[in-house]
């Protein structure tokens, strides 16, 4: 995938539809991260530049699909290419989606903050941390597996999916044990699973654009399959 | 148990069975064309270095890839238009229903007849529409009598898409008609002498945009009753006619399969690299 058309034109449009995808993809990353700092920290400000950061995602998502409509349809793209092309509009839906989750951690923030209840009670708040900072490495692993269309970087993402499905486990018991020893915290604890919610899934769209990439390159659809299946495929 | 769970017990959801894809299943006809080892040389020069493919009745197969690799010359032996080209050499198999169509024995003529050609430039004989279309049949004496030459006639017309624009002017010669309408003039001269298989090298490269969509549409329908191989350097024409797809380069056959596995998922760097655009 290399290798250059003779339309340098065509190289130019992939490469720069791609790089739209790893641009929107660091701005997903830098939310998620802005949004568990806030979380975590309690701050309003950056709950807010989340938010901010949500409309730059959204834009971009319509400006990718807009260029691969616009890609397709000029140069009736095959193989590789094609298959390239699918996993950009897919992976723009996961990284809009991304961006979904990190706004609704923002608010919940917002909400715990302006309604005073992180300052009445001591919320758990850093239980939450160690699974976003999977998540995020997650996304960072499938955006880099991305960037170099690397087939094995994306089977580890696969690999690692399940260790965030165990931590959103473990931290659904943690916070039932919490909120059974004080029933006041009931209901920012259950805002609290939401956001726990929502670092999970930002992990599944980590995987959704790893599952793309192995696509890209393997030309074998491998969603719906087990990893030893991928494994085999990609090997 | 309440209303909700006996409504769900009562569900009965059925699955679609999970079906394969047309990219992955294979042409199940009968062998209508087989070619086995063919190397064609010019001179000193061999310009196809042992093919061997075979052709499915009914199924339409385009023979794609770069100036000089070779598949106009592979498309020539079927109907041993080489023999025409003093310095070529056939050598390797060529059957047609399991008979070698190189054997001594066979009458070349009827062998064109059975196998037949439609040329790149529109080339309708300096005859009426009618006299284009009837010469093969009288030629060969598929008619006894006028009616029956006239059946022909209108039954090839009809089938190449043309007799509503020409019935009301038989008369008129061939080479009055647009290019579009002449290259399908041709196509009825073709059918008119009951071939088993057309063969079109590039039919279409010397019509517009419509006059290709008419064409490419007709061989759709022609494929119910015809074997059909069409050489095009159009690609997404290759994509849109064509059930399988022979990839050829610098002599050789590098790939043959399904056009969707050739389009989607080629197993050749070389075919991924001409699909693509990739190609020099």
């Amino acid at each position: 995938m290399n290798e250059k058309h003779i339309s340098s034109q065509f190289d130019a449009d992939l490469r720069g539809i791609s790089a739209l995808v790893l641009e929107m993809g660091g701005l997903a990353e830098s939310q998620t991260a802005q949004a568990m700092y806030a979380l975590t920290n309690f701050s309003v400000e950056t709950a807010d530049q989340v938010l901010v950061l949500e409309d730059r995602v959204n834009a971009m998502e319509v400006e990718i699909d807009l260029e691969l409509q616009r890609i397709i349809a000029m140069r009736q793209p095959t193989a590789g290419d094609l298959r390239l092309l699918i996993a950009v509009t897919k992976a723009s839906a996961n990284l809009e989606r991304v961006g979904d989750e990190a706004a609704r951690i923002a608010r919940t923030v917002r909400r715990l903050v302006t309604t005073g209840v992180s300052s009445r009670m001591r919320l758990p708040v850093s239980e939450l941390v160690y699974g976003a900072d999977l998540a995020i490495a997650q996304l960072r692993r499938a955006l880099d597996s991305f960037a170099r269309m690397d087939a094995e970087q994306a089977v580890e993402v696969l690999k690692h999916d399940d260790q965030i499905d165990r931590e959103f486990d473990g931290l659904l018991r943690k916070l039932i044990t919490y909120m059974m020893e004080d029933p006041r915290t009931i209901s920012s604890c259950i805002d609290l699973v939401f956001v726990a919610k929502a670092i999970e899934r930002i992990g599944d769209h980590g995987k959704n654009l790893a599952e793309a990439v192995i696509y890209v390159v393997k030309g074998t659809d491998v969603r719906h399959t087990s990893v030893a299946e991928v494994e085999n495929v990609v090997r | 148990m309440n209303s909700l769970q006996a409504s769900i017990s009562g569900l009965q959801v059925a699955l679609p069975a999970a079906s394969k894809t047309s990219a992955s299943t294979e042409p199940s006809g009968p062998v209508k064309l087989s070619a086995t080892d063919v190397k064609v040389r010019y001179g000193s020069n061999e310009a196809l270095h042992g093919v061997t493919v075979d052709i499915r009745c009914n199924e339409v197969v385009a023979f794609i890839g770069p100036s000089g690799c070779g598949k106009s010359t592979f498309l020539r032996c079927f109907n041993r238009m080489n023999d025409t080209v003093p310095s070529a050499r056939v050598t390797g198999a060529i059957m047609l229903d399991g008979k070698d169509i190189y054997d001594p024995g066979v009458d070349v003529v009827l062998l064109r007849a059975q196998v037949g050609m439609v040329f790149q430039k529109p080339n309708p004989f300096p005859k009426s529409i009618f006299e284009n279309v009837a010469y093969g049949p009288r030629l060969h004496g598929l008619a006894s009598t006028r009616g029956q030459l006239d059946e022909i006639v209108e039954s090839s017309l009809r089938r190449a898409g043309l007799w509503n624009e020409v019935k009301d002017r038989l008369d008129a010669p061939g080479t009055g008609l647009s290019g579009g309408q002449q290259q399908r003039l041709c196509i009825a001269r073709a059918i008119a002498v009951s071939p088993d298989v057309i063969l079109m090298d590039e039919p279409c490269s010397a019509l517009d945009p419509i006059a290709t969509g008419i064409i490419e549409e007709l061989i759709s329908e022609l494929k119910a009753n015809y074997t059909i191989i069409i050489v095009t350097h159009n690609m997404q024409q290759a994509a849109r006619v064509a059930q399988r797809t022979a990839f050829f380069h610098l002599g050789n056959l590098v790939e043959v399969g399904p056009t969707t596995q050739i389009f989607m998922n080629p197993k050749q760097k070389q075919t991924e690299d001409y699909v693509t655009g990739r190609y020099g």
